[in-house]
C-alpha cells in the first residue's frame, strides 16, 4: 500500500528527470545519426558543461540557467574544433578506432577536470533550490521544474529546427544516406562538423540544467553517458525523436524501479532495460532501425 | 614436428624459459613487484587482444571478468574457507556463462551493441557489488587469503608468469591455426566471412570466452597478490580501459604486442611515479588518442609492417634483377 501511495510522486519525479534525460539522449543520437560515431565522450562534454556552469555561478554570479547562453555556444565551438581537428582525421578509419578516439578524448577531459577541480563533490547553490511546489499531494522542487521546462523547450526547438530549416534538411539527408546527400550538393563535411558541435552544445546545455539539481564531480558524466546510450538504443539507433522518448522512458523506469530495488541500484535499472531491449527488440522501442 | 615448426617455436620457448628463470637471479622485492605488474598487464592485454585485436570486437568492460575472478576468490576462500585454488577455478568457470551471456545477446546484432553491452554489464556488476553489502562488504572491500605461504614474492611471480606464458602461447597458437584465420576474416569483413560459411557468432563467442577465462584467473591472482580488493580497484572503468590501452599501444592483433605495451606502460609509470600518480589516466587518455591518430598498428604492429614491406621490396628488387638479366 505504501508503494501505491508513493506512485504519483515517483511518476512526477521521473517525468521531470525525463525531460533532462531526453536532452542528453538527443545530442548523442544526433551525432550517431549524422556521423555514425558512437561518441564515448558525450558524458565528458556534459561534465564540461556542468563545470562551466559552476565557474560562471561561482566566479561571475551568473544564474545557472542564464549561463546556458554562454556554456552552450562555448561547447558548440569546442565541439566543432574537436571534430575538425581530431575526429575528422580518422573519418575513413574503422568504427573501432573512431570509438577508441572518443574514449581517449573522454579520459583526457575527465582527468583534466580531476586535476583542476580535484575529485571533491561540489554543488551550485541557488536561491530557488529549496523552494518546493506542492500540487495535489505531489511536491516538486522548483529547480527541477525550471530545468524540465528549459530542457523541453530546447528539445522541441531543436526538433522544429531540424524539420523546418534548410540546414535541418541537409542534416537529416546526411543522416539517411551520406553519399546520396553528397551527390545532391550538400557540404557533408560542414554538416558533420556542425552536427558534432550541436551535439556537444546539447550535452553542455543538459549539464547546465543538471547543475542546480545534482552534484558535480569529474566522473559525473560517465554515468549519464552510459544512460544516454541506453536511451539511444531504446529509441532506435540514431533517431532523434526516439532518443527523446527513450530518455523519458528510462527516467520513468528508474524512478518507478527504485521503489522496488532501492535507491542504490537505481542506476543499474537502465542497464537491465538496455539488455532486455537488446534481447527482445534490438531495433529499439521507437522510431526506425538502422543497419 | 617438422624442423621448420621447431625453428618457428624455438624463440618463443627460449623467451618463456628466460621469463621463468628471472626470480632465480633477481631477488630485489621492488623489481620483482614491477615485473609481476608487467606480467599481470601482459596477461590482461593478451586476453583483451584475442577478442579486441584478432576478432575485432571492441570490449570496454573486461573489468567484469577480472572483477568476477577477484570476487569469486575473495568470497569462496575468504568467507567460506575454501581452498584458494578451488576458488580460482570457480572464478574461471563462472566467467564462461557471463561471457556467453554478453556475447550471445550482442554478437548476432550488427552495430555497436557489443561495446555498449560490455560497458553496461561491467557497470551493473560494480553497482551490485557496491550495494550488496551483506555479501561483498560494499565499498569497504574484502580481505583475500594468500595463495602462497611466506614473504617471498617469487611463487607469485612464477604463477602469473605461467599464466602469461599460457595466454601468449594461446594467441601464438591461434594466429597459426584455423581459429586465427577465422577471427581475422571476421574482423576484416564480417559479411564475407559469413558468406563463405564461417559461423561468425560462434567464433566471436569462442574468442570472448577464452579472453574472459584468462581475465578471470588474472583477477583472482591479482586479488590474492594485493590481499585486499574493493569494487573501485577491480571492477572500475579504468581497469577495462587499461587492458585495451596496453594492447593498442603494443599492437592489436599481434602475439607479443600486449607484452610490449605492458612493459612500456608499467615501466613508464614506475619511472614517472611522482608525476604519474595524479595524472596517469590523463596521460593514458592522451596516449590512446595519439596511438589511434598516429600509430594505429601500435609499436609492434607498425614494426612488423615495416619489416614486411622491406622484405617485399627486397624480393621485388631481386625479381627485377633476374628479369633484367633474362632480358639482356
Amino acid at each position: 500500500m505504501e508503494l501505491l501511495a508513493q506512485l504519483p510522486q515517483n511518476l512526477v519525479s521521473g517525468l521531470l528527470l525525463g525531460g533532462m534525460y531526453a536532452l542528453i539522449g538527443v545530442g548523442l543520437a544526433l551525432v550517431y545519426g549524422v556521423m555514425d560515431i558512437v561518441n564515448m565522450a558525450h558524458g565528458a562534454f556534459l561534465m564540461v558543461g556542468m563545470y562551466t556552469t559552476y565557474l560562471l555561478v561561482n566566479n561571475f554570479g551568473i544564474d545557472p540557467y542564464a549561463g546556458i547562453l554562454i556554456s552552450a555556444p562555448a561547447l558548440f565551438v569546442l565541439g566543432m574544433l574537436i571534430q575538425r581537428l581530431v575526429i575528422h582525421r580518422i573519418a575513413t578509419a574503422s568504427h573501432m578506432n573512431q570509438i577508441l578516439l572518443t574514449v581517449g578524448l573522454s579520459m583526457a577531459l575527465v582527468n583534466t577536470a580531476q586535476l583542476l577541480f580535484t575529485a571533491d563533490y561540489r554543488q551550485v547553490r541557488t536561491s530557488y533550490a529549496e523552494t518546493v511546489i506542492r500540487f495535489a499531494g505531489v511536491s516538486m522542487n522548483l529547480a527541477y521544474v525550471i530545468s524540465f521546462a528549459v530542457a523541453v523547450a530546447i528539445t522541441v526547438g531543436l526538433y522544429l529546427y531540424l524539420m523546418k530549416s534548410e540546414f535541418g534538411r541537409a542534416l537529416r539527408a546526411t543522416s539517411q544516406d551520406i553519399h546520396a546527400a553528397q551527390l545532391m550538393g550538400i557540404n557533408v563535411r560542414n554538416v558533420q562538423m556542425t552536427a558534432f558541435g550541436l551535439g556537444m552544445a546539447l550535452a553542455g546545455a543538459a549539464g547546465a540544467l543538471l547543475t542546480p539539481v545534482y552534484y558535480l564531480y569529474p566522473t559525473v558524466g560517465e554515468n549519464f553517458g552510459l544512460k544516454a546510450f541506453t536511451m539511444v538504443v531504446l529509441g532506435g539507433m540514431g533517431s532523434v525523436v526516439g532518443a527523446a522518448l527513450g530518455g523519458v522512458t528510462l527516467a520513468l523506469a528508474e524512478s518507478l524501479g527504485q521503489m522496488v530495488v532501492g535507491h542504490e541500484l537505481k542506476d543499474a535499472i537502465g542497464f537491465v532495460v538496455f539488455v532486455l531491449v537488446l534481447l527482445f527488440k534490438p531495433a529499439g522501442l521507437f522510431g526506425r532501425a538502422r543497419a | 614436428m617438422s624442423t621448420s615448426k621447431i625453428r618457428d617455436a624455438a624463440l618463443p620457448l627460449l623467451l618463456a624459459a628466460v621469463v621463468l628463470a628471472v626470480p632465480l637471479v633477481l631477488k630485489t622485492p621492488y623489481w620483482l613487484n614491477v615485473l609481476i605488474l608487467v606480467l599481470v598487464w601482459t596477461t590482461l592485454g593478451t586476453a583483451w587482444n584475442i577478442v579486441g585485436g584478432y576478432a575485432g570486437q571492441l570490449s570496454l568492460g573486461h573489468s567484469a571478468f577480472f572483477g568476477l575472478g577477484a570476487y569469486t576468490l575473495a568470497l569462496t576462500a575468504g568467507k567460506l574457507g575454501w581452498n584458494p585454488w578451488a576458488g580460482i577455478a570457480l572464478g574461471m568457470v563462472l566467467s564462461v556463462p557471463l561471457a556467453l551471456f554478453i556475447g550471445s545477446i550482442t554478437f548476432r546484432l550488427h552495430g555497436p551493441y557489443f561495446v555498449l553491452a560490455s560497458l553496461a554489464i561491467a557497470e551493473v556488476l560494480r553497482l551490485v557489488t557496491l550495494a550488496w553489502r551483506s555479501v561483498t562488504n560494499g565499498a569497504v572491500g574484502l580481505m583475500v587469503p594468500f595463495l602462497f605461504e611466506g614473504i617471498s614474492r617469487a611463487p607469485y611471480y612464477w604463477f602469473i608468469a605461467v599464466v602469461a606464458i599460457v595466454a601468449v602461447g594461446l594467441t601464438w597458437w591461434i594466429e597459426r591455426h584455423k581459429l586465427g584465420y577465422y577471427l581475422t576474416a571476421i574482423r576484416e569483413d564480417q559479411e564475407t566471412a559469413e558468406s563463405i560459411g564461417i559461423n561468425t557468432t560462434g567464433y566471436k563467442n569462442l574468442a570472448l570466452v577464452l579472453s574472459a577465462v584468462i581475465a578471470a584467473v588474472t583477477g583472482s591472482f591479482y586479488a590474492s597478490y594485493l590481499s585486499y580488493i574493493e569494487p573501485d580497484i577491480v571492477l572500475s572503468e579504468p581497469v577495462s580501459l587499461q587492458m585495451a590501452i596496453v594492447a593498442i599501444i603494443g599492437g592489436r592483433g599481434t602475439v607479443f604486442g600486449p607484452a610490449v605495451g605492458a612493459t612500456l606502460l608499467v615501466l613508464a609509470s614506475e619511472l614517472f611515479r611522482a608525476q604519474f600518480k595524479q595524472a596517469h589516466l590523463l596521460i593514458y587518455g592522451l596516449l590512446l588518442m595519439a596511438a589511434i591518430l598516429f600509430l594505429p598498428g601500435g609499436v609492434l604492429g607498425t614494426l612488423q609492417q615495416r619489416i614486411k614491406a622491406r622484405r617485399a621490396a627486397k624480393a621485388a628488387a631481386i625479381g627485377a634483377t633476374f628479369a633484367r638479366k633474362e632480358a639482356s
